[in-house]
């Protein structure tokens, strides 16, 4: 996983509730057996005027100059900003690899669908929480000024505006580590291995139609 | 010590280790697995040299991709193809018990898990799928997972993750004929919205969810997705023994009797606290049909499609103008009105015996509306399908101009063959209304099997109530 430590980066504001994860990436992109590739097909469905199929090339493709990131102001963004409920849905992974995988770093809302933010954490992408009020500001701030930048500082879990102003955020710690250090949970989860062998061996004894198996 | 919620009970059982600050250890007895969200799993696995921790926990199923029709010819779609390949491949390597797409318990991995007894209460079961909560319908604490997590999963056969809160929602009353508990989700959703149980364990209960079969409890948990809740849960009573004695995948003999007995107290204590209550009165309820592209977007079918103006905060406002320029509706129609193009009865929410069982009821000795252009009938697995043969409902829609199809994902979200075309407008029983969820530029109403039914011999949304006082 990649590390997130600091990062300073220009925002770019989707001013929709609900968004969900069918709209963050398409299903004709996740018949896709990778992890890669799906940064050019994020938001297919709003970004291009045509219908997208999977490994299809974008450079042709025409735009929607309606949608947020086509505008010219917006590129090279790798911060999004985000209402309520962002990534609610589906459990597709592939709605993050497209986040991450197009350069973003981080999703700031007033609320993450639970799926979807277990899943952002474990790619390094950050979903950081901020109160409704907070993020409308952010919003107008935005808008009002281009080449608008925040910077997220998760040791200190703050999101700092180009005026200074600063706002904490809660994240959970052993999260927080792993994004610190880039690590992921298997190897993690393997230095237990004796207690899930206990467990295993207890719940036979105690339980044991749960271990009739299915193979 | 104070009484414990059902969630509770069923974490509590399942912590392998808890850290000082709640992240926990969770061991997962059931692990199902479909060809969309674990091939990056099992590459990582590979790229790793891991092997699965407890490989007779897993069972896997191809559900998303598979043609509906005719598959003595395969997968027509290569990309599709190779996703299902894909799978057969990685479950013949790492020794994973599979149905495969011609064996005839193949079908939705939410509708298999349970027929198949591989669901019982006081599991922990997942699924790189959201609607695993269904299987919650069995006191089972059962959610989905990224993908990571699959893998994370298959590895050592735990999850990293914390307690949720509890919610409980309580159905009181008795169900009105012709309404289902998939109107009973709608209304729910309606009420609390689609973030309304984020954070939260949901479990339904109260006299309603007493009296629902165990198909209408998995509709219902089915959608707590839909309401933000990972996870859908409903106690053990003699319904869920009921259902189970005899499964394939079910204990047998004294073991089943040992079970049985710990089953019994799968519930809920009566002094449990619950951080949220919601109690919803299901005597008076219509059938419900959403107008727009969230499911919290409803109304009973009596009613109109909103007017935006009336909506006083500005990004709700916003969202129903977007719905309707994409639903193609004004503000004020009646739902009556609302003429449908395709009529799709499947998906995990409603592809079970019972709810085929309720749209043949409505279908029988009519014919589907002309100005309806395609009306197909998917069962959840080839078991259902059969079954449904068995009973004659399979004639019942061929008669009435249906398509009988292959049990599979099929319409819920158009990874097949099977989708909208731009701008059609279609009553499904599936579970998600979003933008392009059935084909891109599609129009989505979710609705029962009945609903769907009628509105598939009406041509345009009707109360299925009509229908059946007619019959």
């Amino acid at each position: 996983m990649e590390r997130f430590v600091r990062v300073t980066g220009l925002v770019a504001p989707l001013d929709r509730a609900n968004v969900d994860t069918d709209q963050i990436i398409p299903k004709q992109f996740l018949k896709s057996i990778r992890r890669t590739g799906f940064g050019r097909y994020l938001f297919d469905g709003w970004r291009y005027l045509d219908e997208g199929q999977p490994d299809q090339d974008c450079a042709g493709r025409p735009l929607n100059p309606d949608f947020v990131l086509n505008q010219p102001r917006y590129q090279g963004a790798t911060i999004l900003l985000a209402r309520d409920n962002f990534g609610c849905g589906s459990s597709r992974e592939h709605a993050v690899w497209a986040l991450a995988d197009y350069g973003f770093r981080a999703v700031i809302a007033p609320s993450f669908a639970d799926i979807f933010h277990g899943n952002a954490l474990k790619n390094g992408l950050l979903p950081v929480v901020l109160p409704a009020e907070v993020v409308d500001r952010l919003f107008r701030e935005v808008e009002a000024q281009p080449g608008y930048r925040l910077t997220i500082d998760l040791p200190a879990q703050v999101v700092e505006t180009p005026s200074g102003e600063r706002f904490g955020f809660d994240i959970d710690p052993f999260r927080k580590q792993c994004l610190l250090e880039g690590l992921d949970d298997i190897g993690i989860t393997l230095r237990h291995a004796d207690a899930i062998r206990a467990y295993e061996a207890r719940r036979r004894r105690e339980a044991p139609w749960l271990f009739t198996d299915a193979g | 010590m104070p009484g414990r919620t059902l969630y509770d009970k069923i974490w509590d059982e399942h912590v392998v280790r808890e850290e000082p600050d709640g992240t926990t250890l969770l061991y997962i007895d059931r692990h199902l697995v479909h060809e969309v969200t674990s091939p990056q799993a099992f590459e990582g696995l590979r790229l790793a040299g891991r092997r699965p921790w407890r490989v007779e926990a897993v069972v896997a199923v191809p559900d998303h991709n598979v043609p509906t029709t005719d598959r003595s010819r395969g997968i027509e779609d290569p990309v599709s193809r190779v996703q299902v390949e894909t799978l057969d491949r990685n479950c013949a390597e790492f020794g994973i018990r599979e149905f495969r797409m011609d064996d005839p318990r193949q079908g939705i991995v939410h509708v298999i898990g349970p027929e198949q007894g591989l669901t019982l209460p006081g599991m922990t079961i997942v699924c790189g799928d959201s609607h695993t909560s269904t299987h919650g319908a069995f006191g089972a604490l059962a959610f989905g997972i990224g993908t990571s997590e699959v893998e994370h999963v298959l590895a050592t056969q735990c999850l990293v993750t914390r307690r949720l809160r509890n919610m409980r929602v309580r159905f009181t009353g008795t169900l009105p004929a012709g309404v289902y508990a998939k109107d009973m989700a709608l209304a729910l959703i309606g009420r609390i919205g689609t973030a309304g149980g984020t954070g939260c364990a949901l479990e339904y209960a109260g006299d309603a969810v007493a009296a629902l079969s165990m198909e209408g409890r998995m509709t219902l948990c089915n959608m707590a997705i839909e309401a933000g809740a990972r996870v859908g849960l409903v106690a053990v009573d003699e319904t869920t023994i009921r259902y189970l004695e005899g499964r394939p995948f079910a204990p047998r003999g004294a073991l089943w009797e040992r079970a049985v007995e710990a089953w019994r107290a799968l519930a809920s204590d009566p002094d449990a606290a619950f951080d949220r209550e919601v109690e919803l009165d299901v005597s008076s309820l219509e059938p419900q049909v959403t107008w727009g592209t969230s499911p919290e977007m409803v109304a009973p079918i009596g009613g109109r499609v909103p007017d935006p103006a009336d909506e006083p905060d500005p990004v709700r406002r916003g969202a129903m103008e977007r719905a309707l320029a994409y639903m193609g509706l004004e503000p004020g129609t009646r739902l009556e009105a609302i003429a449908v193009d395709r009529v799709f009865i499947g998906s995990c929410t409603n592809a079970r015996i019972e709810d085929l069982r309720a749209a043949a009821a409505v279908v029988r000795g009519r014919r589907v509306a002309r100005t309806v252009r395609q009306a197909l009938v998917v069962p959840g697995s080839g078991l259902v399908k059969r079954q449904a043969e068995a009973e004659g409902l399979d004639r019942i829609f061929r008669e009435a101009g249906f398509e009988w199809r292959e049990p599979g994902c099929s319409m819920c979200l158009a990874m097949n063959a099977d989708r909208l075309g731009p701008g059609e407008r279609c009553a499904s029983t599936s579970n998600r209304n979003f933008e392009g969820r059935q084909g891109a530029g599609g129009r989505t109403h979710l609705v029962s099997p009945a609903m769907a039914a009628a509105a598939a011999i009406a041509g345009r949304f009707v109360d299925v109530r009509e229908l059946l006082e007619a019959a």
